[in-house]
């Protein structure tokens, strides 16, 4: 028998249920005020580089800045400009492309590809730009071998070490971030709101345009503005390709020049440009919201037919070709050369040494990462996310200098250590924090938090404020709702952000060079030692052993989001 | 041939499990129509299948005399001027309440575009809201802008899938005789699923009872109170006993609680036996065909009462055995287990064999 209006009353019992812990609400978040510090504690731990570089603007102007603002710093503005505007349009249609493509069509070899295209962030840049070099350069093998086939000069060839070729390989090598971010956020989009837009008279493709994208915006642009970050940030591929930038002129005016001073204040310009973006960015999604929306259980595929799907697969296969399956060909090669000459004890230590420093970095990073997102979203006031926003802006500060930032400090900070104990015990303690995996992992902590920040602030964004009331309305506090709520829910935001950490330190190389214990070796500071010799088949055999450990944790998350 | 919209035997499967089956339907212009029925019974299914979101695997629909979707072509849906309110309203969260309602405008001329969005605001009330977010409004005007967002490109026909479900009871019944008008006034055909019968009645003109992929009865709701056309629609639709009893003759039922008079209805056939003299039959009692009277012979014993504010539902005892419900005016209030005089009083039969279940 029915008896009516009695199945859903629920709701109705939820509304006035909420007014009655309100009060409880307002002292979970009285009691938790300590959370209201980490921001600022993260934020000063990153302000101090940020203040020792900028504080060097100050400074007296030597014959040196000068002689660099008649001369270079035009070109490098210029320079700097094309890299941004290039690697921002090429990392952006090729990942949103591809993303798009993999997560809502169907064509032959989605599978494979939606995993494999994630494969070119185990190549450093820095390794494609030298197997680029060595592929087409005018003295490499392709352009030989056109010479002697076709019998001409190649007067068409385009410049390999111009700019297109510094935008390329960097497009290449960093369009993965768009990718994977992007297709996160198509893949939970849902086909409801694609619907919608049918029903509103819109076909898939308009669809697409005039939905899908902008609602993904969020994303694509955390995606864009990692790529970025990276390439202003960027060393080796520059330095590779003889392409001036702030990184290295930064790098000839201390090493070349002997000015810290000025290399200082080269990277405080570097840092405005990156602060204008990084406020022109957070314009983009400040007034969005984006509620969670359900995963509907059958996916309705776009299938792609004839000429479209071979196109795809074109593209597809094409970015995983020159991205990743050209440059592992070409350093097998290499290092197959060289390999019976080269491969020792060393190597092992090269790669433990790597690993170890890794995952260390990837555990700290996530860690604070995650307890700076949980006190912004506790304390959502406009101090917290200013320290937010400066806490991660330390992924934009070139290597070189951060570690400097860190050094300079770091090093007065043990002076006055090694004297109280003097002064107290009268024991000479020599270097305590200097030199040691800690100061390393400070500075990659500083470098890498906005890696880690990203995807996990873009999981907390689907958490609601409904889901926390509810949670507290079942009885759980803080730690058991992060744990039993919060951390479910994060938990794939989470695993790319040690991800992303752990291949980033992997590839890092001036930190690392700059900062690691006498003689602590790594396979990116054996890699720097080859390539600044030219020695394409010595730096070719730890690149090899880089790549392979950088396809570890791909897999490993290919593995857990495929199933 | 004015109808609007024509479903002729349908059919819908996930794989090998048929959904939707046999299914046909007519709406005419200006008309609301309604599939109500348990969660399951593929209700969902038929207005995605009229969308275009789903394909059919035999049958055809039709949309202003066009086929639209048979087994071997489904027009997309983008082309076909349906709009939908879905159930999770689908609004686009990046967007304002009047982006919202002027994402479909993209046919008309930008001036008619801003009068348009403008008049459905003010339709759906939300004038002050226009340039609020999604996230930034209650329940209720989320499915309002909804509604305003699938009016606006004036489709030929609006579906509506379950469009109160997650609002509460009261601001249901509010809204869904407001959604009644707004649907009236903008002259609109649509067709509106739900598994709540008040809501059905509330909206539609007319109403389909679906079960097991079938439509049992498309008729007025006074007609699936009043003259249920098989067991299932009579359970399902408002509230009432099965009694058995007996046929006398073809306008005579005897129960225990006295003969009913009135036409057997339609069920009567050649080949059917309903109405012989003595046939056993189950006779369908809701609880306004029994009245209480102080003075009748007939007590029966309360086994439940639910209070109802202007009556209150009796769940009765009778003597014989049988359980009857009966709706009485809320000052006469009896304990549980007391004895009160009824009496039976209906002016028609609705009446099934026992035999068919």
């Amino acid at each position: 028998m029915r008896v009516k209006g009695e199945t859903f009353n629920s709701s109705a019992n939820h509304t006035t249920t909420r007014y009655g812990f309100y009060g409880f609400l307002a002292s979970a978040y009285r009691t938790s005020s300590g959370w209201r510090l980490l921001p600022f504690l993260v934020a000063a731990l990153v302000l101090i580089p940020i203040g020792t570089v900028i504080s060097s603007f100050f400074s007296p102007a030597s014959d040196i800045w000068q002689h660099l603002v008649e001369t270079t710093l035009a070109s490098l503005l210029v320079n700097t400009f094309w890299l941004v505007l290039g690697v921002a349009c090429g990392t952006a249609l090729l990942g949103v492309s591809l993303a798009w493509f993999t997560a809502v069509c169907e064509f032959p070899g989605r599978k494979f590809f939606s995993w494999a295209l994630l494969l070119p962030l185990a190549i450093p840049a820095y390794v494609t730009a030298f197997v680029a070099l060595g592929l087409f350069d005018y003295i490499g093998p392709v352009q030989t071998a056109l010479r002697s086939w076709l019998e001409s000069d190649l007067s068409w060839f385009p410049n390999v070490r111009g700019r297109l070729g510094v935008i390329v390989v960097m497009i290449l090598a960093f369009y993965p971030y768009v990718y994977l971010l992007a297709r996160n956020a198509f893949l939970t989009q849902g086909k409801r709101s694609l619907e919608a837009a049918q029903s509103l008279g819109f076909n898939r493709t308009q669809g697409f345009f005039r939905l899908a994208l902008p609602m993904a915006r969020p994303w694509i642009a955390g995606g864009v503005m990692l790529a970025l970050m990276e390439t202003l940030a960027d060393f080796g591929t520059v330095a590779v390709f003889n392409y001036d930038t702030f990184t290295t002129a930064i790098y000839k005016a201390w090493f070349g020049m002997f000015s810290l001073t000025a290399a200082s204040q080269l990277a405080s310009v570097l840092i405005l440009i990156v602060f204008v973006m990084m406020i022109v960015e957070q314009q983009f999604r400040s007034r969005m919201r984006y509620a969670e929306t359900r995963q509907s259980a059958r996916v309705d595929r776009i299938t792609l037919g004839g000429w479209r799907a071979w196109l795809v697969v074109g593209l597809a296969s094409g970015t995983l070709f020159f991205a990743f399956l050209l440059p592992v060909a070409q350093l097998g090669i290499w290092a197959s050369s060289v390999f019976s000459q080269d491969f020792d004890q060393r190597y092992l230590e090269f790669l433990w040494h790597s690993l170890l420093l890794s995952t260390f970095a990837a555990l700290l990073t996530c860690s604070v990462a995650l307890l700076v997102v949980y006190a912004a979203r506790r304390h959502p006031d406009a101090a917290t996310h200013a320290a937010v926003r400066i806490a991660t802006i330390g992924y934009a500060l070139p290597g070189a200098v951060l570690a400097v930032g860190i050094f300079i400090p770091i090093a007065w900070l043990d002076n006055w250590l090694s004297g109280i104990v003097l002064q107290l015990f009268n024991i000479e303690t020599g270097l305590l924090i200097q030199g040691t995996l800690f100061t390393m992992l400070i500075a990659y902590m500083t470098r890498f938090l906005a890696v880690s920040h990203s995807p996990i602030d873009s999981a907390m964004q689907r958490i609601t404020s409904s889901i926390d009331e509810a949670a507290m309305g079942l009885g759980l506090n803080g730690w058991a709702m992060l744990r039993r709520v919060h951390l479910p829910i994060l938990k794939s935001g989470i695993f790319t952000a040690a991800t992303l950490v752990f291949v980033d330190v992997m590839k890092e190389m001036p930190i690392t060079l700059m900062t690691r214990p006498f003689g602590w070796d790594t396979l990116a500071v054996r890699i720097f030692e080859m390539t600044s010799e030219g020695a394409w088949e010595q730096a070719a055999l730890p690149a090899v052993a880089l790549v392979l450990a950088g396809l570890l944790p791909i897999i490993l998350f290919v593995r857990q989001t495929e199933k | 041939m004015n109808a609007l919209l024509e479903l002729k035997n349908i059919q819908h499967a996930y794989g090998k499990q048929v959904v939707v089956n046999e299914l046909s339907l007519t709406l005419k212009k200006g008309q609301i129509g309604c599939l109500l029925g348990p969660s399951g019974c593929g209700k969902t299914t038929v207005l995605r299948c009229i969308a275009g979101f789903e394909p059919i695997s035999a049958g055809e629909i039709l949309l202003n005399g066009v086929v639209v979707s048979n087994a071997n072509f489904c027009l997309p849906p983008e082309q076909r001027h349906i709009g939908m309110v879905f159930q999770d309203y689908a609004l686009f969260p990046h967007l304002t309440v009047a982006a919202n309602i002027n994402f479909g405008l993209h046919r008309m001329q930008k001036t008619e575009r801003a009068s348009r969005v403008a008049e459905l605001l003010q339709t759906v009330g939300l004038a002050d809201a226009s340039s609020r977010y999604p996230h930034e409004l209650s329940g209720g005007q989320q499915q309002r802008v909804a509604l305003a967002r699938a009016l606006a490109p004036r489709p030929d026909l609006l579906l509506l899938d379950e469009p109160f479900s997650n609002l509460d009871v009261s601001l249901r019944e509010r809204l869904s005789l407001e959604i009644r008008d707004i649907l009236k006034s903008q002259n609109a055909t649509a067709i509106l699923v739900t598994h709540d019968q008040d809501e059905a009645f509330a909206i539609a003109d007319e109403i389909g009872v679906m079960h097991r992929g079938e439509i049992q009865q498309w008729d007025t709701a006074y007609n699936l109170y009043h003259k249920p056309a098989n067991r299932f629609v009579a359970n399902f639709i408002g509230q009432g006993v099965f009694l058995s009893g007996k046929v006398l003759d073809s306008r005579h039922v005897e129960i225990e609680l006295g003969v009913l008079t009135g036409d057997i209805p339609h069920q009567c056939t050649a080949d059917c036996h309903l109405c012989c003299e003595g046939y056993p039959v189950d006779v369908l009692i809701r609880p306004d065909d029994i009245v209480h009277d102080d003075a009748s012979p007939v007590q029966a014993a309360v086994v439940h009462k639910a209070f109802r504010g202007a009556d209150i539902l009796y769940t009765l005892r009778l003597p014989g055995g049988g359980t009857a419900l009966s709706l009485v005016p809320s000052h006469h209030n009896h304990a549980i287990g007391e004895k009160i005089g009824i009496r039976l009083e209906a002016d028609h039969v609705v009446a099934f064999s026992q035999s068919v279940p």
